[in-house]
């Protein structure tokens, strides 16, 4: 009896397999507003999502996502080689896990994209890059920052500012404005993200001068990692961590009265972040990669589309503050439907030949790609202050290094 | 003076977050006196009480929502044991153990499936979320409520078990499952009201916790529920008491450690930050071996012979 | 019988060898941009995990050992591994912030003096060095620990594995272990080709399978040995097996460091299979999906294990991902079939068998039982 209720399990298994194996690996797109719906006979061309849409990461990686979409649903054809193509988004979660990222990373590959856009967050592109290196496709990181993600390899190209720069403009920022003179470093353990910005921050503010320290994943007490940082006589409070960490920090610093003005990187240019300042006694600034208002058209148009949509504002927590992720988003398809204009061709060796040499003017600047890494080039960030009684972000310096 | 300003909040933030482990390890510790099981899926009960606030709170107002969490909460310790415990009654004790991870496991993915894996804001309750300062450290007035609650709570429940029926069975069951069911018994009805109890008190600890650290993740109830565990055997597993001095203690020590850099290079031992807060969660573990391994029945364990 | 027994050997041999043909044969076929290219991958993990199943039911299920600080051990497998095979010039750009104190790598001296075969040497020494490592913890905490009885002994290792994961994160320890940041560049599994005339033979698949079944069929070597006879007898009665003049102690830690050197090995080959080595990888969650993959596949089989580990990785990285992304088995429903449903329906699997089928898949025997019975049922008919 138990034999042959295993037996079944087993054979289930099997038959989901012959259904899922021999069918669509990759799976359709949940609320892709284009989907596979078209037409029999339209040729397609897929571009792969590989972003966090649970974890840490999760609603980063979802306003991320929201850029492509709205840019998908604006652009959903491309000319290649003189041929129309539908272009498909397909979707794989790599969950902010630097050992998930690889598997998802082989779903995209194996669901024959010809292009991989992201991730946000530069763990799990790091991680990731081997898979899409090894299958070579080429990948456009959209807002991963570490220097690793693109150092070393042919295929990884990326069209946001680095952490080295990044890091530079933070501890510039901390000397000028705030006459800082000694800093409190707050990174999480084994994230690329906040122990590199931390380490390029550090450089260029005088490693003498910082305290650094970092939590172990899955920390929700920050109370003494607040203390710490008023205990150790710093006037900056620098902590470039994922959202849903900030949020707590941001929390723990106002009820402790933290007393001074709290840094961090383009991660925290979220409306999770507002939200979590609003109405409290904190001093928040950021720097990132677009500011709202920026190009009115733009907003304008973005902002309709996730009023419309009741998922679309809900991925982008509830209302419709455009967050630099999502224009970043937007931008990288862009750039990678030029790639596939240019290359002619929807596979991935062609696509990756030419990427380099592409160019494009997206709504978050000038993009075009170095010689050396294929980095962008990209000398200016902007500075942003959480206003606390509107919660919303206020522009207030426009920084090179 | 000046030491004991810097040291300060860091005992704060010990204390509360102390009693905090106390009211889950005091399910702990109950559940392992009657079934001798370690029940994994506690500290996931902890953190679906949190979501479930999360969404009660926005449809309906504090007054009502806070009940019905608890009751909802309750609810779902007793289902967990009618559907995944009592079944395996006679299997093994490893069988039982691992029915339980099977449900942490279940509940950590149940949860992801329905926040979608993000972080979930808990709700903040007027009075208990307000800020206060004690000895001129800023904190919210949970830190102050917390250890006078978890003792009231623990006063409350020694008597329960001391004076009355069902306390006086639960006594005899966690001393001899075997005997206690032919003196009539009724085992089952027992071992309900433990994990009610347990569940209740979690539902309490909950509230308290995310009030403090206001998000609530899938994984949020892992560790705690890990350290409340240790708890309960750093007191003695099977003593409420005890239980909850080793909360107390695991709670101040974790924080102290946290902040040992900053209070070593304050005294002057320090010249250069050793990174010491990386072991803020493992201490617990290191401290969870020695004592298992020196004086296995805990502070204030029974001794038996064939405990361990 | 002893010629049965004999047939029964040869049998599975044989099978083995084809096995690992098809292997080779799947990796030359199939392309990484294929959509079967998903099989490769479920191959490569599942048989490291088959491994990590396998050494952890030689504790659990047979010497009656509950310990689940496996997660620990791998990480000591893993990042010993890692460390030994880092070539040198890429070594200061993988400690980036660190001063990297170890710059010796096993396959890149051992080739500079013997060629392709060192590498291989290498690569084969480090996974050796990452077992031994491993060995050597496990028997330095089981000399107080392994004293502990079932759940005690179950809470202590997995508080174990998670102080060992503290101080691999530990930053002051960064010269080593790279302080909370992964390890990578190292000798991976698409780094093995074979190159014979013009054409190139990749062995991406086949060198994790390969290694995974080394490894197993020696486990199996040890449980059918007096060594593994006794374990089985301490699982079944401690007492009696005392009694029997079986020395507890020194069997328990036996067990319990063996297991730990297949575990590092895994880990070794988890490293290999990713990529990748980050401390933070390797949480107690891990262990938990190792244990349900024994239970799965039955509690005291070795060939169960291995199903478990392969029918857990097959659903949860390729046949049920449609649960997560809209469409499974041709339903379209993408407001059931969302994020993270794949996860529900796979842990509502596992109760159920943990619930109703707590024999798992095999109970406590091994494939070549199976057709033993039917064989012995046949003629019995007859």
């Amino acid at each position: 009896m138990k034999k042959l209720l295993s037996l079944a399990l087993a054979s289930a298994m099997v038959l989901s397999l012959a259904a899922c194996g021999g069918g669509n690996p990759g799976g359709s797109a949940a609320g892709n507003p284009t989907g596979s719906g078209s037409a029999a006979g339209d040729k397609v061309v897929k571009i792969g999502v590989f972003e966090p849409q649970s974890g840490d990461n999760g609603s980063g990686g979802k306003q991320e996502i929201l850029g492509m979409q709205y840019a998908n649903q604006k652009t959903p054809t491309v000319e290649i080689g003189g041929e129309t193509y539908t272009v498909e988004l397909v979707y794989a979660d790599n969950q902010s896990s630097n050992d998930k990222a690889p598997s998802a990373a082989q779903t995209l590959v194996a669901g024959g994209v010809s292009i991989v856009l992201g991730s946000y967050g530069s763990g799990v592109s790091i991680a990731a890059s081997d898979t899409f290196g090894d299958a070579g496709v080429p990948a456009i990181g959209v807002t991963c920052t570490n220097p690793q993600v693109t150092a070393g390899n042919s295929h990884y190209f990326r069209i946001c500012f680095l952490d080295p720069f990044q890091g530079t403009v933070l501890a510039n920022f901390a000397k000028d404005k705030f006459s800082a003179t000694k800093a409190y470093c707050l990174a999480k353990q084994g994230d690329d993200y906040s122990v590199g910005l931390c380490n390029y921050f550090m450089e260029a503010f005088g490693k003498d001068n910082c305290v650094y320290e970092t939590f172990p994943e899955g920390t929700s007490d920050y109370s003494s990692y607040v203390t710490n940082a008023k205990n150790s006589g710093a006037q900056v409070f620098f902590a470039p961590v994922s959202t849903e960490a900030a949020a707590l920090i941001i929390d723990q610093a106002a009820t402790q009265s933290l007393g001074m003005p709290m840094l961090a990187g383009d991660t925290w240019d979220s409306n999770v972040i507002t939200a979590a300042a609003k109405g409290k006694d904190v001093d928040v600034n950021v720097t990132t990669f677009y500011q709202e208002g920026g190009n009115p058209e733009f907003d304008a148009g973005i902002k309709e589309w996730i009023n419309a949509d009741a998922t679309n504002l809900t991925n982008n927590n509830g209302n419709d503050e455009v967050a630099a992720v999502t224009v970043m988003g937007y931008d990288a398809y862009y750039v990678a439907l030029e790639a596939l204009k240019a290359a002619g061709s929807t596979k991935p060796a062609d696509v990756m030949a030419v990427l380099g040499g592409v160019e494009f003017d997206g709504v978050s600047g000038h993009i075009a790609f170095d010689d050396v890494n294929g980095d962008a080039i990209r000398d200016v960030a902007y500075v942003k202050h959480c206003n606390t009684e509107t919660g919303s972000w206020e522009f207030v310096a426009q920084q090179g290094v | 003076m000046d030491l004991m300003n810097t040291v300060l909040p860091y005992l704060l933030s010990g204390i509360s977050v102390g009693g905090q482990y106390a009211l889950i390890a005091i399910g702990y510790t109950m559940v392992y006196g009657i079934l001798r099981l370690i029940n994994f899926a506690h500290g996931d009960v902890f953190m679906v009480a949190g979501l479930i606030m999360v969404y009660l709170s926005a449809s309906m107002p504090l007054y009502l929502a806070v009940p019905l969490m608890i009751a909802l909460t309750v609810l779902l310790g007793f289902l967990i044991e009618r559907a995944a415990y009592k079944p395996l009654r006679t299997a093994p004790r490893m069988s039982v153990m691992i029915s339980a991870i099977g449900v942490s496991y279940l509940l950590q993915n149940l949860a992801l499936y329905i926040t979608g894996g993000l972080n979930k804001n808990y709700p903040t309750i007027p009075w208990i979320s307000d800020p206060i300062t004690v000895f001129g450290s800023p904190t919210k007035r949970v830190t102050l409520i917390t250890p006078f609650l978890t003792v009231a709570l623990v006063i409350v429940l020694v008597w329960l078990i001391n004076h009355t029926r069902v306390g006086m069975a639960m006594r005899a069951v966690s001393r001899d499952f075997e005997t206690a069911q032919l003196m009539g018994i009724r085992i089952n009805n027992v071992i309900s009201v433990t994990f009610v109890i347990g569940s209740f008190l979690a539902a309490v600890g909950s509230m308290l916790y995310f009030s403090n650290y206001p998000g609530v993740v899938p994984t949020s109830g892992g560790m705690p529920g890990l350290k409340a565990f240790v708890a309960a055997v750093f007191g003695g597993i099977g003593s409420i008491p005890g239980a909850v001095v080793g909360a107390f203690i695991i709670g101040i020590c974790e924080n102290i450690i946290k902040g040992l850099d900053i209070i070593l290079q304050a005294v002057g031992v320090l010249k250069e930050p050793l990174e010491l807060a990386t072991f803020s969660d493992a201490f617990t573990f290191a401290l969870l071996i020695i004592v298992l391994v020196f004086k296995p029945t805990g502070l204030f364990g029974e001794k038996t012979t064939d405990k361990v | 019988m002893i010629t049965t027994r004999k047939k029964t050997n040869l049998i599975s041999l044989l099978l083995v060898a084809a096995m690992l043909a098809l292997v080779i044969v799947l990796d030359q076929v199939i392309q990484p941009t294929d959509s079967m290219s998903m099989l490769l991958k479920v191959l490569q993990k599942g048989s490291i995990y088959a491994l990590a199943a396998v050494s952890m039911n030689l504790l659990n299920g047979f010497t009656g050992l509950f310990s689940l600080g496996h997660a620990g051990f791998m990480l000591i497998g893993a990042y010993t591994y890692a460390i030994l095979t880092i070539p040198s010039e890429v070594r200061d750009v993988v400690y980036q912030y660190y001063d990297a104190a170890i710059r010796l790598s096993f396959p890149e001296t051992l080739g500079n003096a013997m060629g392709p075969v060192g590498t291989l040497l290498g690569v084969v020494l480090a996974i050796v060095a990452a077992g031994l490592a491993a060995t050597l913890v496990a028997w330095l905490i089981g000399l107080p620990v392994l004293r502990l009885k079932s759940d005690y002994l179950a809470i202590a290792t997995l508080g174990f594995a998670e102080v060992v994961r503290a101080v691999f994160q530990w930053g002051k320890l960064g010269p080593v272990t790279n302080g909370s940041n992964p390890l990578k560049s190292f000798v991976r599994i698409n780094s093995f080709q074979l190159k014979l005339g013009g054409t190139t033979i990749s062995l991406t698949t086949f060198v994790p399978v390969l290694l995974a079944t080394v490894c197993i069929a020696l486990i199996v070597l040890l449980v059918n040995s007096t060594y593994g006879r006794s374990f089985k007898a301490i699982r079944d009665d401690e007492v009696a097996a005392e009694a029997m003049g079986i020395n507890l102690a020194r069997h328990k830690i036996m067990s319990f460091c063996i297991s730990s050197f297949f575990a590092g090995v895994s880990g070794a080959g988890m490293a290999m299979v990713l990529g990748i080595a980050q401390a933070s990888n390797f949480k107690s969650a891990m262990t938990y999906e190792i244990l349900l993959m024994v239970v799965l596949g039955g509690i005291g089989s070795i060939s169960g294990s291995c199903i478990g580990a392969m029918l857990f990785i097959a659903a949860s990285e390729w046949w049920l991902r449609g649960l997560d992304s809209g469409n499974f088995l041709g339903i379209n429903a993408p407001g059931i079939f969302r994020n993270g449903f794949r996860l529900v329906v796979f842990s509502v699997i596992i109760m159920i068998v943990v619930l109703f089928f707590r024999k798992g898949i095999m109970g406590d025997r091994e494939l070549p039982d199976l057709f033993k019975k039917r064989a012995r049922k046949e003629a019995a008919g007859k």
